[in-house]
């Protein structure tokens, strides 16, 4: 059985003035260990997708299931880094990454080893009494990362998790998440607008397309490139093609949705 | 000169020149300070105003005196601030509490929401009378005067302050299964501190006035009391030793507030 599954999900947003469609008939598989990416353009509904696969969000129609589990059910086996940090102000960098720990009871000082191990690979050693406000911006995303990290969920999903770091550390963040995720054998979905990091880090791509978000198109990424880091990635000769290919897709969307 | 002593040599002048406005500002403090009760004394003097209702500091201050020697004002102070702090903290902490089982039922505050407005925009103290009668001409009902008039505020403006806090946090918890009752513990209610400890500001003033006012209404002890009764005497020189007094305790306290602001509100600035 597949890891994660969805069958054809519709989403509807009400309001008082007006009823958006953000998904239509969305069913897609994912299997266990396998890191897919969402690529489209911004509100074809990919966070709303995320909300829904972490049952922050029912759907107005369709079912998800988690290892055959409600969504509902398996919410603690789902690791959900938001598209911005949201890392509680008044917290310390230490209370923020500890707190999926202190929600669920589990506390303890194996825990809060793991948690401060994990902050330290992200290069970010010594900040733990620290309050958010006093990083920077892409400090705090990896401050969030951590936070989504510790509590080990089975599935991650991170919505544009590298958008405000560097290019330097985003490469480096690439390579470490990946590497993280691998050697533990996690399923991720990554929401991400660089066609690049889909490619260097997915096994697959799913294409949407909008207005109501669909599945446009789904590239399956050859095996050379899955072996490599993502940093290698990108340097391998077969990047380049598919790099052209998912392009063109994503161009080909373009003047349909100009809004 | 190496770049770091530089950097040490601005930083002292930046502080020197913090202290030095500082002092400035403590300055001209003392000088109003001073001006004001001279200009009053001396005007009361001279009759320029008259000594009669205005009374003059040295008279607050022999009077003052006077009391603290015979303990006549511990016991009014005493039981003035006494009803005054147990209504603040009564009103603040159910203002808080409904603040909370509103946010806790939408739908209970989609109801309450009409009531809410009728019950805040009622002067309170117009309600003094029933209480009394109600509750007897006593302690209990001059702390009811000084809770019921910040009560309703604190509950509308906290809850105000737990609806707009950021969704996306209450979305951070849920992601980690957490509770409602998790999600006010550790999202909405330290969200709000701010708001709380700036209502708490508010409701010193408040109280007073509660509390005061129901003095006027029912007691025979305290300085709401000793007003009223300075007042039927003519004896406005305590009429001002009390206002000075409830001056300087709602200062204190407002003080107190300050504190706990600096204790409760951490986030590394
Ligand atoms: N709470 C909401 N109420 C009403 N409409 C919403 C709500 N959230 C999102 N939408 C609409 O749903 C659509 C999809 O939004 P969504 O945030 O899922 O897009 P997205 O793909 O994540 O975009 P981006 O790449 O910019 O983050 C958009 O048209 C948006 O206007
Ligand atoms: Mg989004």
């Amino acid at each position: 059985m597949d890891f994660l599954s969805l069958q054809e999900i519709h989403h509807t947003y009400f309001t008082k003035t007006s009823a958006t469609t953000a998904l239509s008939d969305i069913s897609l598989e994912i299997g266990e260990g396998e890191f897919v990416s969402f690529l489209g353009p911004s509100g074809c509904g990919k966070t709303t997708l995320l909300s829904i696969i972490a049952g922050l969000l029912e759907p107005t129609a369709g079912a998800i299931t988690l290892e055959g589990k409600d969504v509902q059910e398996a919410s603690k086996n789902i690791g959900y880094m938001l598209q911005q940090d949201y890392l509680f102000p008044w917290k310390t960098i230490e209370e923020n990454i500890l707190l999926g720990f202190k929600i669920d009871g589990s506390l303890n000082d194996s825990n809060r080893d793991y948690a401060l191990t994990l902050l330290e690979k992200m290069g970010l050693k010594g900040v733990e009494k620290q309050y958010p406000k006093q990083l920077s911006g892409g400090m705090r995303q990896r401050v969030a990362l951590v936070r989504t990290l510790a509590t080990e969920p089975k599935l991650l999903m991170l919505d544009e998790p590298f958008s405000a770091l560097d290019y330097q550390t985003k490469l480096k963040l690439e390579d470490l998440v990946s590497n993280t995720l691998k050697s533990f054998g996690k399923t991720a979905i990554l929401v991400t607008h660089d066609i690049g990091e889909a490619i260097a880090m997915s096994d697959r791509i799913f294409l949407f397309s909008s207005s109501p978000g669909q599945i446009h198109k789904t590239f399956i990424m050859p095996d050379e490139l899955r072996e490599a880091t993502p940093f290698n990635a990108r340097n391998h000769e077969a990047y380049s093609s598919i790099f052209q290919t998912v392009w063109k897709e994503l161009e080909s969307l373009e003047p349909a949705n100009k809004h | 000169m190496n770049p770091q002593t530089n950097i040490e040599q601005g930083h002292r002048r930046y502080l020197q020149s913090l202290k030095r406005e500082k002092k400035w500002v403590r300055f001209y403090q003392l000088i109003i300070f001073l001006v004001f009760f001279s200009g009053w004394e001396i005007a009361s003097r001279l009759q320029w105003i008259d000594p009669l209702i205005f009374s003059s500091p040295s008279k607050v201050w022999e009077l003052f005196l006077a009391k603290v020697q015979d303990g006549t004002l511990f016991v009014d102070l005493s039981y003035t601030l006494f009803e005054t702090i147990f209504g603040f903290i009564l009103g603040t902490v159910l203002g808080t509490l409904l603040a909370a089982i509103l946010w806790w039922s939408p739908l209970l505050s989609k109801i309450a929401d009409p009531y809410l407005v009728v019950l805040n925009s009622m002067p309170k103290v117009a309600l003094g009378p029933i209480l009394i009668v109600a509750l007897g001409p006593s302690f209990t009902s001059i702390v009811a005067m000084g809770a019921i008039i910040s009560i309703i505020i604190t509950t509308i403006v906290v809850y105000t302050s737990f609806k707009e806090v950021d969704p996306n946090y209450i979305k951070v918890l849920q992601t980690f299964g957490a509770t409602r009752f998790q999600i006010f513990k550790e999202a909405i209610l330290p969200a709000s501190f701010p708001v709380i400890i700036s209502t708490l500001k508010v409701n010193v003033g408040l109280s007073w006035v509660g509390v005061i006012v129901g003095e006027f209404l029912v007691a025979s002890k305290g300085l709401g009391y000793m007003i009223i009764y300075g007042f039927q005497v003519f004896n406005f020189t305590l009429v001002m030793l009390s206002l000075l007094v409830i001056a300087v305790c709602a200062t204190i306290m407002y003080q107190l507030v300050e504190l706990l602001e600096r204790k409760l509100i951490k986030n590394g600035s």
